[in-house]
């Protein structure tokens, strides 16, 4: 058990006070989603012992939280690359090239879907509808950036910008 | 961004600007939070208000159509605590309005969400927003602190005796959250399953509390009609569909993008907006209500006009407005392949006939693909749906075999043919080329 993984920052902390000030006092448990989102950017993914912590920061069970933290498909249980790429190929994206710019990726890159290249640098997901269709082809980088018209060319530059 | 165009500017008056317009400043100028300020100093009623939205038969504008007036008066009167919930996870294939709006004209929002709060007698809402427009949900934030720095949040909104507080919660990739109860579990710190109903949320809410849940585009109306009456608003669309509405259009057009239209408009018109076909291609079929909705082919599309009406007649569902287009380039069985993929990834799997009949979808229409289809797999196909319609909590189930039973009704011969040939109908080298990916010579 790796011990670092059960703390979290002080800011990190910080951003999660935030967070559970939204809601009523009795219901801290509301802001989970928010605390393990800010648990994954800290640790870049999200081990077991950080789920716990943030679970205990929040006063409810372990259990709970994971049970979260492996419903909803943004959050990382196994580590990932230094930049998680996630591609929507669902069918309004697929028309306009989604599945086509996922196969440019796995090319330029040399792994397929749930796979991380060698050096760690890039982790290739396929995503679901991310609500910008009329952007197709769409693309996340590291759950938070959206890019949009991503053809051959801004997929070159994208990937050639990632250091 | 997504290409803008609208007959009669409503929704979209404040997107001019792109993202130079959507500040509390840029808001006010065109006349925003002016409907708060008048409600909250003419002190008028919560049943003339409610009455005001009646007038103008808005629609829920996240796919139910449920009338909003009227679900706003199924709120008990005398609760202590209440909530307004505004449902920004757009999560359905094909639609990216309320992303838009939340871009744009995030203060619309926000005006419309105080102004229901006030009808219904909630002291402070949520607004729940997509885990994958994160970058939204900042702006969304931002423009939360304008309007509490304004005085239209918090304690004594404008000087009133009516107190009202706003919030931002984020998801984080489950489409099942749109779904109003799996939403409001979400909020409260769970999985995303959705409840049984009854009790409806309007009795048990959030936190067990009435609660009111509306689409982002619902309330981001609600400034506009009170501006113009509810009977004036009701006019700009048709009987029983009122004022306008935002699609989404997708796919094989020239210029994908949002385009807000009064209800009633024809499909013919929506699609020379939205630039005609890509490469002048023939049309072959359309999913006129996001992907849960049952796809129309060609000739039946171009004969409806934009309204919940005249697309339930022809057989499917208005639902989100997200119209995905979809040319001669198209293999259906490819099609469908990747939309029952999606219901069996995004099932909860809190109901079996959810659960294990969304399987069964994407395995055998997977086969049916991949040349390894059998003469009776459609009667399979079919005979799965029945058993999956209506025998669930939620309406996913139904989503998913909706488009499975109107892919097969409409194009049946295109999956006879994968089945007998074990290949498309459409050649592999043209359904390549019409997604515009590879420009000739590029790769």
């Amino acid at each position: 058990m790796n011990n670092d993984n059960a703390q979290l920052s002080p800011e990190a902390l910080r951003r999660i006070d935030r967070e559970v000030a939204k809601y009523p006092a009795e219901q801290k448990q509301s802001a989970v989603m928010a605390a393990l989102v800010i648990a994954q950017d800290e640790k870049g993914w999200l081990p077991k012992e950080t789920i716990a912590a943030v679970a205990e920061y929040l006063g409810m069970a372990p259990m709970a939280a994971y049970e979260v933290a492996s419903f909803y498909n943004m959050y990382d249980l196994q580590p990932v690359g230094k930049y998680k790429i996630t591609v929507c190929t669902n069918l309004p994206c697929a028309l306009s090239g989604g599945v086509h710019a996922a196969e440019y990726v796995k090319t330029k890159l040399g792994i397929d879907f749930n796979e991380t290249t060698a050096d760690g640098k890039f982790t290739l997901k396929e995503g679901e509808c991310m609500g910008a269709c009329g952007d197709a082809p769409v693309m996340l980088v590291n759950n938070k950036r959206m890019c949009s018209f991503m053809l051959p060319e801004q997929i070159d530059k994208l990937l050639a910008e990632c250091k | 961004m997504a290409l803008i165009d609208t007959i009669n500017p409503l929704l979209t008056t404040g997107w001019a600007k792109g993202d130079a317009g959507w500040g509390i400043k840029e808001y006010e100028a065109r006349g925003g939070y002016r409907q708060l300020r008048r409600v909250l100093e003419s002190k008028m009623t919560q049943d003339d208000l409610i009455a005001e939205v009646k007038k103008s038969v808005l629609r829920g504008r996240g796919g139910a159509g449920f009338p909003t007036g009227l679900k706003w008066s199924f709120m008990p009167k005398a609760a202590p605590v209440k909530y307004v919930v505004c449902n920004t996870d757009e999560g359905e294939p094909g639609t990216f309005k309320d992303r838009d709006l939340m871009r744009f004209d995030p203060h619309a929002v926000i005006e419309g969400m105080i102004i229901a709060g006030y009808a219904v007698g909630a002291k402070a809402g949520y607004n729940y927003i997509h885990g994958e427009i994160f970058e939204t949900y900042q702006r969304f934030e931002e423009a939360l602190d304008q309007a509490r720095a304004a005085g239209y949040l918090g304690n004594n909104v404008l000087g009133s005796e009516f107190s009202f507080d706003l919030f931002a919660h984020h998801g984080w990739g489950a489409y099942i959250c749109g779904e109003e109860t799996g939403l409001l579990e979400s909020i409260e710190g769970k999985k995303g399953q959705p409840r049984y109903k009854p009790p409806f949320p309007a009795n048990f809410g959030l936190y067990g509390k009435p609660t009111t849940i509306n689409n982002t585009e619902t309330f981001a109306a609600i400034p506009f009609i009170l501006g113009m009456g509810g009977e004036a608003y009701l006019n700009l669309g048709k009987p029983n569909n009122g004022g306008t509405k935002l699609f989404s259009v997708s796919g094989h057009v020239n210029r994908p993008g949002n385009f807000e239209v009064p209800m009633g408009t024809p499909f013919s018109k929506l699609l020379e907006m939205a630039g005609g076909m890509r490469g002048g291609r023939k049309l072959k079929a359309v999913i006129p209500g996001g992907s849960s909705a049952p796809v129309l082919p060609a000739e039946i599309m171009m004969e409806c006009t934009m309204d919940y009406d005249s697309i339930a007649k022809a057989g499917s569902m208005l639902g989100s407005g997200a119209v995905i287009v979809m040319d001669e380039t198209v293999c259906m069985v490819k099609a469908l392949e990747r939309l029952s993929y999606f219901y069996y990834e995004e099932s909860c799997g809190q109901c079996t006939p959810c659960r294990e009949g969304s399987g069964w979808l994407y395995r055998v229409v997977h086969r049916i693909e991949h040349g390894e289809g059998r003469p009776e797999d459609l009667d399979l196909l079919n005979r799965v749906t029945d058993n999956m319609m209506g025998k669930t909590i939620c309406a996913l189930a139904d989503a998913a075999a909706f488009p499975v039973r109107s892919f097969i009704k409409h194009f049946k011969s295109e999956f006879e043919y994968h089945i007998e040939n074990k290949k498309c109908l459409v050649d592999p080298e043209t359904q390549r080329m019409g997604s515009g990916f590879f420009k000739a010579g590029a790769v």
